[in-house]
């Protein structure tokens, strides 16, 4: 078993009104950045595990994120990144 | 009958659910701890109102994981009466009791005012003593209420009448202006498929006497001794 760093961002499902959003991006033009399109607020997660393999690792945070980090009505998730700790 | 509220660490509305049953309604209720893992025979279970678990990473996604929800999930799938308010009606959702998902508020305030509802079905525990279509004054107070499902889900809900309560004005019409949180179609409160688990956003226990502004929160507590054997 070997330890492995899961990073894993989760966002607002897209399509879905994201008012945190539109908050940062307003005050982005306002600030002076005319040109940013889009922002979307969410979390970033590093969970520390074991695991036989990076795959494994991953899988397992998958597994983690569908049934509790994120909301599967709501949210998506993708991993971000899987290092060796 | 013998309510049971269930007290999670960051509940700040179970005392007054006790109360209201207590006091107004003149029956048994006793609060439970998170860890118990016992209803105490209670007939009825209300999820209250609070901030559970700090909120930490979504409204109510911890509480589902306290040792009592194993029983308050086995006495909700025995047909047993279950109301989540507020903080109790995200942790319903969490712990799929309920679909959907109580979202921030669109305004992204935290609102604490008194809102109008329109009641939507009289065809659950909760509402049997109410009359359709009746506007009910209560308050709200949170920032997470924005009910929020697919399109399927909620086409669902109304075809089925499990919507419960609507955000109207002060004529009864669902508008936008009423609408204190951006919830989808104005929805306030819905109830699973037997109308025995309700969840809604505004406070019924908050509205139990005239002192308090409002007593239009009574009904759904005297529904649950309408259906009760006598």
């Amino acid at each position: 078993m070997t330890r492995f760093r899961v990073s894993v961002h989760i966002v607002p499902r897209k399509g879905l009104l994201d008012p945190q959003g539109k908050a940062v991006a307003d005050a982005l033009h306002t600030l002076g950045f005319p040109t940013v399109t889009d922002v979307h607020v969410g979390r970033h997660l590093v969970i520390e595990t074991s695991a036989s393999d990076a795959r494994q690792a991953e899988e397992s945070v998958r597994d983690m994120c569908s049934r509790l980090l994120a909301n599967p009505v709501t949210e998506d998730f993708e991993i971000a990144a899987v290092v060796a700790a | 009958m013998k309510v049971g509220v269930i007290s999670f660490p960051g509940s700040n509305c179970d005392e007054d659910a006790l109360l209201a049953v207590v006091e107004q309604l003149d029956e048994e209720a006793v609060l439970l701890w998170h860890k118990d893992h016992d209803l105490q025979g209670a007939d009825v279970v209300i999820l209250p109102g609070g901030f559970s678990y700090g909120d930490y990473l979504r409204s109510g996604a911890i509480a589902r994981f306290s040792p009592i929800m194993h029983e308050v999930v086995a006495h909700a799938k025995r047909g047993g009466p279950v109301i989540g308010i507020c903080n109790g009606f995200q942790i319903a959702c969490e712990a799929g009791l309920l679909p959907g998902a109580l979202l921030r508020n669109q305004s992204l305030q935290f609102r604490s005012m008194s809102v109008t509802i329109r009641v939507e079905s009289t065809a659950t525990a909760f509402t049997r003593a109410a009359v359709n279509g009746r506007l009910l004054t209560m308050p709200i107070a949170h920032g997470d209420g924005r009910y929020t499902a697919d399109a399927t889900t909620l086409d669902q809900l109304e075809g089925e009448g499990r919507v419960v309560f609507r955000y109207v004005d002060a004529d009864g019409n669902p508008t936008a202006a009423a609408n204190p949180n951006g919830a989808m179609r104005n929805i306030a409160g819905i109830a699973n498929e037997t109308g025995t688990i309700v969840g809604l956003m505004p406070h019924p226990e908050r509205a139990m006497e005239t002192l308090l502004g409002s007593t239009d929160g009574l009904v759904l507590f005297q529904s649950l001794l309408a259906g009760m054997p006598v």
